[in-house]
């Protein structure tokens, strides 16, 4: 059942049937519906999903940035077999966060302290987790600022983040998070704030770095053509549950979720000439009120009598599992890397 | 910086003449020196006399011109309730007054910090919905009045603290406290709301999830960005201070400052020492204000000086 079975050492991180809820005015919402997942060493995993499907509650869940009114409902998360939650887990967790697994995030705009100089920044990591003293914490923040590719590092330590570009601010964000050398980085969103020439480069220092640190990513996104080029295996996350799960290519050529039809289909392509974006019809579920059975079956062509009943992630090949009553392969379902053949 | 500094002392120089000039105006309107100086009985030529002997019998536009040539050379004239230059007087007050201000502002100053953080940590919690009662009592009792409550129960009832005067450090507690109060709840609640801001920020989130410590999280991360607004208010309390809430509390405690000066250079319409006081006030408020904006600069580099 487990994805990590795939694997073949011991998992980093593992997400057990985690429940997050948020106690809003308008009620109880359910933001994570029981997610399962886990990271193994030196692996990319890209979670895609539209916003408010649990993307980023899950990777705050990891980090311990729920805050009220949110709280984790039920479930565990498991950093190297032990867990984060509870009064020792938080112990532990104050510990590993920022040292063994680090998060970068969306906007790297707001994301930097405004006022703090960014060599501030970076060294109050390795003085927190390393006991390095101001003057080593420098000197190896120069380091790290040079290996994210920043020109005159000892020049721009003493800078501001207004003194940056977008592009240069992720980066320093990138440098503060591989400060510890940390064995797995979240990466939520990394690129969405950033021109479109920027988010190249963003993504290939994310690779470089991965293959120099023999790092495993969480790389959350919208962008499945940023998951096709970056990711070993897949999650996609629908209405706070993941509802397809498999090796990236696989997922992409052949899809077993109406709803993953549904996102590859509605990924505008350059290679095609269309008058009109392909968009799935209705809204996602009200996570107050989940639908009971299949969030997604409101919207699902092939809906039936079956998806009355909550369907669980299953087996559908080897390497791939989906939540869905009738999983198919849709006739339309083209290799995403390859130049489409037919339409 | 130096030419933003030159900047800023022409225009306090500008300030401090307008203000003057505003100052020597009002202070021939608010009374006749001439008649409160001179006993009932004096006859016309005494009262002649008299006005031709401070200057006062020469026409308004001479009389002006006169003064700005003084104040330029720094002289005031003399205080005609004290009978010696007015300069020194202001001199001889004005340290008082900047002590009863450092000892207030600055209780004011070392307790918002941690009330209104503390506070902004637990947004509704006991300690905020306390701080926020306790802060709007202290901004809605009159000063004049919380300071004679202070007096009569402190020092009459209880005979603890002396009722008011200058002396050793029992005698600062009570005016302290009473100039500190509407500062300290203004104060505190600005630290708690704009707390409250910062630590919903996005970089709060980063240092968090960085694993630094949470004390480091809220007093530098937050803190740091918390400090530009307080600055300006804490600023302001102090320009407020020296403009303003002195003449109340040395009034009051009978503190031998420049308000308490100010108020009986007023009754006894000495219109010399008068404008002396309010020149040297001008000058210390374009002084601070120069300061704060130095500061702001220290606290966030992005603030342009310009």
């Amino acid at each position: 059942m487990n994805i990590s079975a795939m694997s073949n050492n011991e998992p980093l991180l593992e997400i057990d049937r985690l429940k997050v809820e948020f106690d809003t005015r308008r009620g109880l919402v359910q933001g994570l519906r029981g997610v399962t997942l886990s990271i193994g060493r030196g692996e990319t995993l890209g979670v895609v999903g539209e916003s408010g499907s649990g993307k980023s509650v899950t990777a705050q869940a990891v980090m311990g940035l729920i805050d009220m009114p949110g709280r984790i409902a039920s479930g565990d998360i498991r950093w190297k077999g032990r867990s984060l939650l509870g009064a020792d887990g938080e112990r532990y967790a104050r510990d590993i966060r920022g040292k063994e697994v680090a998060m970068v995030f969306q906007d790297p705009m707001t994301s930097l302290n405004p006022v703090l100089r960014v060599g501030t920044q970076i060294g109050e990591v390795l003085e927190r987790h390393l006991g390095m003293t101001r003057k080593q914490a420098r000197t190896r923040s120069e380091e790290l600022l040079a290996a994210v590719g920043i020109s005159a590092p000892g020049r721009r330590l003493d800078q501001h983040p207004h003194e940056f570009s977008g592009g240069m601010r992720q980066r320093v964000m990138i440098a503060m998070a591989i400060a510890c050398e940390p064995q797995l980085l979240i990466a939520d969103e990394p690129t969405t704030a950033l021109d479109v020439t920027i988010q190249a480069q963003i993504l290939e220092l994310l690779a470089e770095l991965q293959q120099s640190l023999g790092l495993s990513i969480v790389l959350i996104t919208h962008d499945l053509g940023v998951v096709a080029g970056l990711c070993h295996r897949v999650a996609v996350m629908y209405a706070g549950q993941i509802i397809e799960t498999g090796q990236a290519e696989d997922v992409f050529e052949r899809p077993a979720h109406p709803y993953t039809q549904g996102l590859l289909r509605s990924t505008p392509r350059l290679d095609e000439v269309s008058d009109r974006l392909i968009s799935i019809d209705g809204t996602p579920p009200n996570l107050v009120t989940p639908p009971d059975g299949c969030s997604f079956q409101q919207r699902c062509p092939l809906s039936g009598e079956a998806c009355k009943k909550a369907p669980q992630l299953a087996h559908i090949r080897p390497d791939a599992e989906a939540a869905c009553w009738q999983p198919s392969t849709p006739a339309w379902a083209t290799p995403l890397m390859t130049p489409s053949i037919s339409h | 910086m130096g030419g933003f500094l030159l900047r800023r002392i022409g225009q306090g120089l500008l300030v401090v003449i307008g203000v003057t000039l505003i100052v020597f105006i009002a202070t021939r309107m608010v009374g006749d020196p001439v008649k409160v100086m001179l006993p009932l009985s004096a006859t016309d030529a005494q009262r002649a006399a008299f006005a031709q002997q401070i200057g006062l019998d020469r026409p308004i536009g001479a009389q002006f011109v006169d003064f700005v040539g003084d104040m330029a050379r720094l002289d005031f004239g003399e205080s005609l309730w004290q009978r010696r230059p007015a300069l020194d007087v202001v001199l001889e007050r004005l340290p008082n007054t900047l002590k009863l201000i450092g000892a207030g502002l600055g209780l004011a100053i070392l307790l918002s910090l941690p009330l209104g953080a503390i506070a902004a940590l637990r947004p509704g919690g006991w300690v905020d919905r306390t701080t926020v009662f306790v802060g709007l009592f202290g901004l809605s009792l009159p000063q004049f009045w919380f300071g004679l409550l202070m007096i009569v129960f402190f020092a009459v009832t209880l005979g603890w603290l002396p009722t008011s005067g200058m002396g050793g450090a029992r005698y600062y507690i009570l005016p302290a406290i009473t100039l500190a109060l509407p500062s300290l709840a203004r104060l505190v609640m600005l630290v708690r709301s704009s707390m409250i801001d910062e630590l919903n920020q996005q970089y709060v989130r980063t240092a968090r999830a960085k694993g630094l410590h949470f004390r480091r999280v809220v007093m530098v991360h937050a803190m740091r960005n918390t400090l530009v607004p307080f600055v300006t208010l804490a600023g302001w309390e102090l320009i407020s201070a020296l403009a303003g809430y002195t003449v109340v509390v040395e009034t009051v405690f009978a503190w031998p400052g420049l308000g308490l000066t100010a108020m009986q250079a007023i009754q006894k319409s000495d219109l010399f020492l008068l404008q002396a006081i309010v020149f040297i006030v001008a000058v210390l408020i374009v002084i601070i204000n120069v300061g704060l904006d130095v500061i702001y600069k220290l606290i966030d580099p992005r603030i342009r000086l310009a």
